[in-house]
C-alpha cells in the first residue's frame, strides 16, 4: 500500500475554515467570509438516521440543523449531495425519516450511498427505492455543470475487502473520462476515502488507486469524501483530497483510539464539530469551506 | 400401597431405557442435542472467530460494538442484517459443513462455524 505524502489535521472554527485551491496545487488558507456570488455546492455526509447512542441522541436534530443552515445561506447552492450513510441500518423507516429532514433543502438533493444505507440484499434494495436515480441503474453516475465534470462513485458496494470500486465501475470511469478535456476541472464525489488514509481502520478504497490513475492527466482535481466523520485534506500532485464532517457525530482522529467508532464528545461541544461543506468556484479558481453548526 | 409404588418406579425406569435404546427421544433429551453457542462481536472481530458445534447448534451473535456489524455467510446461506449496539440474532446451523462469514460493513472482520455431524 502506497504511503501518503502527508497527512494534515484541519481543526474547525467558529467561521469554517476555507482553502483556495491555487493554481500551483498549493492549498492555502484564506478568511471564510471571503465569498464571492460564484457557482456553488454543498456536501454533507454520515447522517446516520436511526443512531441512537450517547454520541449524539438527536441525529434527526442534527440533521434538521444542518439543512436549515443550508436553507439559511444567501447564495443557494446550485445543489446538495449527500455522500452517504444517511441511514445507520439501511432500514425503510430511516430512508424516510432522512427523506423527510432533506426533502426541505431548497437546493436540489443528490446522494451516493455509504455502506450503512446498503447493508445486505435488503438494504440495497431500501436505498434504491428511497434515493435511486432512474439514470444511474448501477448507482454511480456523472455530469457536466458549470464547466466543471462531476462524478459520482460508489465504493461501499463490494466489500471483498474495505471500500472497492470494482471493475465494472472502473471501466465506467475509463469510458466518462476518456472525452473529458485536461483542462476541465474535476470534481470527484464518493463515500470511503479513495486513497489509503487509514488502512488499519478500512479508511481505504482498494482499488482507488486505479481511478487516481485515470485521473491523473488533468490540471485540477477535487476528490470529496465522507465516511470518517472528521475534517481532513491530502494532496497528491494534481488531486486533492477532503473528507468531511459528520452531521451526526464525530469519529476518533486515526490511530487516536484502539478502534473506530461513535467518538462522545461533551455535549455542549457535539455541535463544533459537526457541519456541512460548501465549494465555491469562481471562474478558475475553487474555495473549499467547512462550516460547524455551532 | 408400598408394593405398588416401587412396580411403578421399576416400569418407569425401564420406560426411560427403552427410549434410550431407540425409541422417540423425551424432550428434554432433544434439548441436550442442541446446545446454544453465543459468538460476541466485539472490537471489530468475532470472538471465537472459529467455532465447531454438531448440526442442530443455534449460534447467537451478539454485537458488543458500538458501531453496528453483520455477521453474514460468504455464501449468503445465512445473514444476520445489520447489528446495532447490543442487538443479537440467531441462527440454527442444521446441515453439517464449513461456514465462511464476515461482516458485510467490515469484510475485513471473518469467522468460521464448523458444522460437525455429531449430536446423534
Amino acid at each position: 500500500m502506497k504511503r501518503q505524502d502527508f497527512l494534515e489535521h484541519v481543526g474547525w472554527t467558529g467561521a469554517g475554515l476555507a482553502f483556495t485551491i491555487g493554481s500551483m496545487g498549493i492549498i492555502e488558507p484564506i478568511a471564510a467570509g471571503a465569498q464571492t456570488t460564484g457557482f456553488s455546492f454543498v456536501q454533507i455526509s454520515d447522517s446516520h438516521i436511526g443512531f441512537h447512542q450517547p454520541a449524539n441522541d438527536d441525529v434527526a436534530g442534527t440533521l434538521a440543523k444542518t439543512v436549515a443552515a443550508i436553507n439559511a445561506l444567501p447564495n443557494q447552492p446550485a445543489f446538495v449531495v449527500h455522500t452517504g450513510d444517511i441511514t445507520h441500518l439501511s432500514k425503510v423507516d430511516q430512508f424516510d425519516s432522512a427523506k423527510q429532514i432533506l426533502g426541505t433543502l431548497r437546493a436540489p438533493l443528490l446522494t451516493l450511498p455509504g455502506e450503512h444505507d446498503v447493508i445486505g440484499a435488503e438494504g440495497m434494495k431500501n436505498y434504491f427505492a428511497a434515493f435511486g436515480k432512474k439514470d444511474a441503474k448501477d448507482g454511480w453516475y456523472s455530469w457536466d455543470q458549470n464547466g466543471i465534470h462531476f462524478i459520482a462513485l460508489v465504493n461501499v458496494f463490494d466489500f471483498e475487502t474495505m471500500g472497492l470500486l470494482g471493475q465494472k465501475q472502473l471501466d465506467w470511469l475509463a469510458k466518462d473520462v476518456a472525452g473529458q478535456k485536461s483542462d476541465t476541472p474535476m470534481v470527484v464525489l464518493g463515500h470511503v476515502p479513495l486513497y489509503a488514509l487509514y488502512p488499519q481502520w478500512g479508511w481505504t478504497t482498494d482499488d482507488g488507486f486505479k481511478a487516481l490513475a485515470m485521473l491523473k492527466r488533468f490540471s485540477s482535481v477535487t476528490v470529496l469524501n465522507g465516511h470518517i466523520h472528521q475534517i481532513i485534506t491530502h494532496t497528491d500532485g494534481n488531486i486533492r483530497f477532503f473528507t468531511a464532517a459528520a452531521t451526526a457525530y464525530p469519529q476518533p482522529a486515526p490511530g487516536t483510539a484502539e478502534k473506530p467508532g461513535p467518538l462522545t464528545v461533551p455535549k455542549d461541544h457535539l455541535l463544533s464539530v459537526l457541519g456541512y461543506r460548501t465549494v465555491r468556484v469562481d471562474g478558475a479558481n475553487g474555495t473549499v469551506a467547512d462550516h460547524n453548526l455551532a | 400401597m408400598k408394593g405398588m409404588d416401587t412396580i411403578r418406579g421399576a416400569l418407569g425406569a425401564l420406560t426411560i431405557l427403552a427410549l434410550a435404546a431407540g425409541g422417540p427421544r423425551p424432550a428434554v433429551a432433544v434439548a441436550a442435542t442442541q446446545p446454544a453457542v453465543t459468538v460476541h462481536i466485539a472490537n471489530f472481530a468475532f470472538k471465537p472467530s472459529v467455532v465447531t458445534i454438531a448440526a442442530g447448534t443455534t449460534v447467537t451473535f451478539v454485537n458488543d460494538d458500538a458501531e453496528p456489524h453483520t455477521a453474514t455467510a460468504m455464501d449468503k446461506s445465512f445473514d444476520s442484517e445489520g447489528l446495532d449496539l447490543h442487538q443479537s440474532w440467531k441462527h440454527s446451523f442444521t446441515k453439517p459443513g464449513t461456514y465462511a462469514y464476515f461482516c458485510e460493513m467490515h469484510p475485513y472482520m471473518k469467522g468460521k462455524i464448523f458444522v460437525t455431524a455429531g449430536g446423534k
